[in-house]
């Protein structure tokens, strides 16, 4: 759902530019009291992989596809600032080397797939988690907080995407938010099972990396640096 | 900060090679799988094209053209599978160094803030 240049006008992409530069500007204050140099390679594996997901469209119905976002991926097994960090760079490459996204529209596309489909719904899953560990455990109760809530971040940036073209005059709400809405909850599906398989993939091999599972890391795996 | 590239290598030795899965698997997705992606509209496009707006896009002169591969297609590479591929396996070197970058800066920062600290906290401060 990258935005091109020509559908937003120039006060909801310009309000959006301030909004997602302030967060960025924030994410990078935010991150650095914790960032460790060992999580610098997981940072650009994790971009790396998004990015090339990214490019994978799967066809859902009638002549449409849809591709994977990774916002809340990101999110979870980076922490949320590090994770919104990630999405920042990947729609950068995105924008400034493939012409995918416009530039324009840069502010607007960080704000629905990074801060929506990212931060906010990385919140939403975490309010879900939380009392949902205590009855089903931990690791039960994040993997299906991420199934939900990787599907509700990609409706909620897509609901975002066609608020901001209502707002700038492109199409009517009652044309263009079914029809947006509608689409990302097929899509949405798609998200949900990467994400999903992809988290658990992670918390098979190396459960101590993923920042969102509060739960005993592997201890063969575990270093002796990690397990402080 | 001298790194002991050695000795670190030692102690992550799990953190590295799961490192360097990832890259393969990266570049695994992007160079043999991505071009045989679905070439359907997205989610927007196809919307945009349902409803008519698509042609405010396609009107509007582009912002930045400077974007050495656009729509995913790397110049002077004839075959399309091979074009995606090429750029795919760009894109996602670009990325891994973009993004790693953006973390060495917060690393950076990070560093000078706790020695600014340090340095306000310290007796002989100036």
């Amino acid at each position: 759902m990258h935005i091109p240049d020509g559908f937003l006008d120039l006060k909801t992409w310009g309000t959006l530019y301030g909004v997602s530069g302030g967060t960025t500007a924030y994410a990078l204050y935010k991150v650095r009291d914790r960032l460790e140099g060992k999580k610098i390679p997981l940072l650009g594996i994790t971009a790396a992989f998004i990015f090339a997901a990214q490019m994978l469209n799967f066809p859902v119905a009638g002549g449409t596809s849809g591709h994977f976002l990774g916002a809340m991926l990101a999110c979870v097994l980076l922490g949320p600032f590090e994770g919104f960090l990630v999405m920042v760079t990947v729609l950068m490459v995105q924008c400034f080397f493939f012409a995918d996204g416009g530039l324009t529209a840069l502010g607007a596309n960080i704000f629905n797939m990074g801060i929506v489909g990212g931060l906010f719904s990385y919140y939403l899953m975490v309010l879900l988690k939380a009392p949902l560990s205590r009855w089903i455990g931990e690791k039960k109760a994040l993997l299906s907080s991420v199934a939900v809530f990787s599907w509700v971040s990609v409706v909620l940036a897509s609901a975002a995407c066609a608020i901001e073209l209502v707002i700038s005059g492109t199409v009517p709400f009652n044309v263009t938010f079914p029809a947006m809405v509608g689409v990302h909850s097929l899509i949405g599906i798609g998200e949900a099972i990467i994400t999903t398989v992809a988290l658990v993939v992670v918390l098979q091999s190396r459960p101590d990396l993923v920042d969102a599972y509060r739960g005993p890391a592997l201890s063969q795996t575990a270093t002796a640096g990690e397990v402080a | 900060m001298a790194i002991d590239v050695k000795k670190n290598l030692r102690e992550n030795k799990g953190l590295w090679i799961f490192v360097g899965v990832g890259i393969v698997v990266a570049v695994l997705l992007g160079v043999f799988v991505a071009p045989w992606a679905s070439s359907s509209p997205d989610g927007l496009e196809k919307v945009a094209e349902d409803k008519g707006f698509i042609k405010k896009a396609e009107e509007e002169k582009p912002t930045w053209t400077h974007s050495p591969m656009k729509d995913y297609a790397f110049p002077g590479v004839k075959s399309e599978k091979a074009s995606t591929g090429i750029s795919g396996l760009v894109g996602v070197l670009i990325t891994l160094a973009a993004a790693t970058v953006i973390g060495l800066l917060a690393l950076g920062l990070n560093r000078l803030h706790k020695k600014r600290m340090s340095a306000e906290g310290s007796p002989d401060a100036p």
